[in-house]
């Protein structure tokens, strides 16, 4: 307590109630490109940001990141104007700053923690964050994507050290990668896609993040010594025995949540009906906003409505703008409150002209005599007790139909497990939703020898919980594998 | 990268490529498909494995020019690499000895049931072939198919070849004569064709089974964009078939479907005819 105490003191010496403003293209401009939205911290004001933090000696602030950060320590850092080493503290403990610096929810992890936030407004560590890996980007990066801070890192690596196979590129199993090949490992990570990076490269937009940036942190995980294998549907290819019986001492399963619900109503599979992940694989992962110079089409009408309101559809709909749609509304059944998307990212949505209809939800996709979609026929909904989830639960109001004018809709109402993979496992315990059963503290499966982690293990989550599950499961394996070899890599 | 060993012309407008994928090669069974990406703008494109030569760690896919992509890819020659190939994918062909079973191939739809015949032919069964095309220029792979066909029949629109008319007229025969049983029919080709064939057999009751050939991105089931209803139930072709129950197939959906990107297409459909052809080899 006495440590908090004293923490508490120093905040009368410091601004609490300022806080760090990020500069972002003009709303009117961004809608007409795929840019990223935010440009980034100046020097001036990161170092002015990095002065506001109070050094706590109990920082509260790690607590809330899932993967453990020194925040502490790299902001001091870049406070003293040491880049290169506040880098260094941030790749002790996450493979991928830049992209987490960007996307994470900080506003419910560490920033939720800081104390200056009890008082006045928190440490934009995010903000921080980001600068400080995007500094290293453009100072540091060779040509081959070894950073100048990690240039020791592959030295790790011993050529008969044990091999371990990774299933899936996206967050969890690049950060699982990283680490086991972090500890010496040599790791194979088998993505079928013909990118790795997963949902960081088919569904988060170009302008929240820049596809250039997921590559250099993809090639910073090469760097460390992990083989990265695309177009490898492993399950279809290869299945677990096989992998075992190549040598692999563990698997783990970091496969994620792909596959789109859809609500089963009438009209769903009409021409403009969309899943999201369609709609964002189309534009991000194949780039269709650049169609015809890019193979891949997409087609957006006028008025698009986007049912959900998590990231997937705040994305959906800003992505839909930018694709020339006059009109976007999201369409959620519970209220603005509820909403399950980042904050600042509704208000990016709001400021870029995306409508917010609450409290409705579809009941039927209406088409013409061509089979394309001409109106979405919605009913009013009302909030109940909270559920077994702690969330209010929507009602229909009777007879309180409404049709909309859309020639677009885009379904973004939550993703499933991805099973490819997982059918082909035989024994594996799942879920009443296709989820793997893991052990909470190893995430180790009923299967020996096989782990699991990230939103195939949780359902649809954030990618700071996938990659801290990766990391929760490179400790796991390496602890099991030294039982199995008497502490032999 | 995915090396091309091989290149022949099957029909006008149809390629034949054989390429080096040798973990396709020994995973792939009759019914699965791969997703094609040519180069870094390219787009993904499902199409079916035909054969596989483990041994020799190939594949062998035809390809028929009908947009910007197979297009593309027929300028391609041996040695030339495609960027990405990923597979296989989909559920294989469900093979039994099921009796008499017709086979029946619609212009490239040929090659997807050629491996898929030739296992039905191994499993036991007596195999009716009945192939159809516009004309005599686009039948492919007559002789594979006429060399384990128990009954062989030709059928081209315009006459040019074979007996003039459509596949299902020679089903309606085969069917309506009642001098044996059939035990069941798979029909691969366009969706126009196979839904006329579903339609002939479902009047006499023969269950019959398609490939369906929606619009695909992914083909691991991340998406939608392939799905199809069957049996009042919303299906993903790519990964729950491709292979369907035909009499349960909503066919004016699958149509409507395929249709959706045809404006978006006709801005990139490149005006040009396969190198091959032009010089005449």
């Amino acid at each position: 307590m006495s440590g908090i105490n004293a923490d508490w003191k120093k905040m009368e010496d410091k601004n609490i109630n300022y806080c760090v403003k990020m500069p972002l293209q003009k709303p009117e401009e961004r809608i007409k490109n795929f840019s990223e939205v935010s440009l980034g911290l100046s020097f001036e004001s990161a170092l002015k940001e990095a002065k506001r933090c109070l050094q706590c000696k109990n920082p509260s602030c790690v607590k809330g990141c899932p993967v453990g950060i020194n925040i502490p320590g790299f902001i001091k850092k870049i406070a003293d104007n040491d880049l290169l080493s506040a880098v260094s503290v941030l790749k002790q403990k996450n493979n991928l700053p830049a992209v987490c610096g960007r996307v994470c929810p900080q506003e419910n992890q560490c920033e939720l923690h800081c104390i200056l936030g009890k008082k006045g407004m928190p440490i934009s560590i995010g903000y921080l964050e980001r600068f400080a890996a995007d500094w290293e980007m453009t100072n540091y990066s060779k040509p081959n994507g070894i950073s100048g801070t990690e240039k020791t890192a592959v030295s790790h690596q011993k050529e008969n050290a044990c091999k371990i196979a990774v299933v899936g590129a996206g967050p969890a199993g690049l950060t699982c990668a990283a680490d086991l090949a972090k500890k010496g490992y040599r790791v194979t990570l088998y993505e079928s896609l013909h990118l790795p990076g997963g949902v960081l490269v088919y569904g988060i937009p170009e302008f929240r993040l820049p596809k250039s940036i997921v590559e250099q942190e993809v090639n910073y995980i090469k760097s460390l010594g992990v083989i990265i294998k695309t177009n490898f549907v492993i399950g279809k290819i290869k299945t677990a025995d096989d992998l075992f019986k190549e040598g692999n001492k563990a698997i783990f399963i970091g496969t994620g949540a792909g596959l789109p619900r859809f609500p089963g109503i009438i009209g769903e599979n009409l021409n403009g009906v969309y899943s999201a992940n369609e709609l964002l694989v189309r534009v991000n992962l194949m780039k269709a906003y650049m169609f015809p110079d890019y193979d891949t089409p997409v087609r957006i009408g006028k008025k698009v409505a986007v049912i959900g309101a998590g990231n997937v559809a705040v994305d959906s709909a800003r992505v839909s703008l930018r694709l020339g749609a006059e009109e976007v509304s999201i369409v959620y059944r519970r209220s603005a409150e509820e909403m399950p998307a980042r904050k600042e990212e509704i208000e990016n949505a709001r400021e870029e002209g995306v409508k917010f209809i609450m409290l409705a939800a579809p009941v039927r996709f209406i088409g013409n005599s061509a089979g394309e979609l001409v109106s979405m026929e919605c009913v009013r909904m009302r909030l109940a007790e909270p559920d077994s989830s702690g969330r209010k639960r929507p009602v229909r109001i009777e007879e309180s139909n409404f049709l909309m004018d859309v020639d677009t809709a885009i379904i973004a109402i939550g993703q499933n497990p991805n099973p490819l993979f997982i059918k082909s496992v035989s024994g594996l315990t799942t879920g009443r939703q296709g989820n793997i059963i893991i052990n909470g503290m190893t995430c180790a499966t009923n299967i020996t020898g096989i782990f699991a982690g990230g939103d195939i293990t949780t359902g649809a989550a954030t990618v700071i919980e996938a990659m801290g599950a990766g990391k929760k499961a490179a400790i796991a394996i390496d602890e099991y594998v030294k039982s199995l070899t008497g502490g032999n890599l | 990268m995915f090396k091309i060993i091989e290149k022949t012309v099957a029909a006008e407008g149809v390629h034949k490529f054989v390429i080096l994928s040798p973990e396709i090669a020994s995973a792939a069974l009759p019914g699965q498909f791969v997703v094609v990406r040519l180069d870094e703008k390219g787009e993904r494109i499902p199409l079916t494995i035909a054969e596989t030569e483990p041994e020799k760690g190939v594949i062998t896919l035809f390809v028929q020019e009908a947009g910007k992509t197979t297009k593309k890819m027929c300028l391609l020659n041996p040695g030339d690499f495609i960027s990405d190939i990923a597979g296989p994918l989909g559920k294989p062909s469900e093979i039994e000895k099921y009796g008499t079973v017709i086979c029946v191939g619609g212009g490239v739809g040929t090659a997807v049931i050629y491996p898929l015949a030739k296992a039905l032919k191994s499993a036991g069964n007596r195999l009716i072939v009945i192939l159809g095309a516009r004309s005599k220029k686009f039948i492919i792979l007559e002789n594979e198919m006429k060399s384990i066909a128990d009954e062989f029949y030709i059928t081209t629109d315009d006459g040019s070849y074979g007996q003039k008319g459509l596949v299902t007229d020679v089903i309606k025969k085969l069917l309506s004569t009642g001098s044996q049983t059939f035990n069941i029919v798979y029909a691969i080709g366009p969706i126009v064709m196979m839904r006329a064939v579903s339609d002939t057999t479902a009047v006499h009751g023969v269950r019959t089974i398609v490939s369906l050939n929606p619009i695909m991105v992914d083909g691991t089931g991340m998406c939608g964009s392939c799905r199809v209803t069957v049996g009042g139930v919303t299906k993903f072709a790519c990964v729950d078939g491709p292979d369907f129950d035909a009499h349960a197939v909503d066919w004016a959906e699958l149509m409507n479907r395929s249709k959706f990107f045809k404006d978006k297409e006709s801005l990139v459909v490149v005006g040009h005819k396969c190198r091959l052809e032009k010089d005449g080899r």
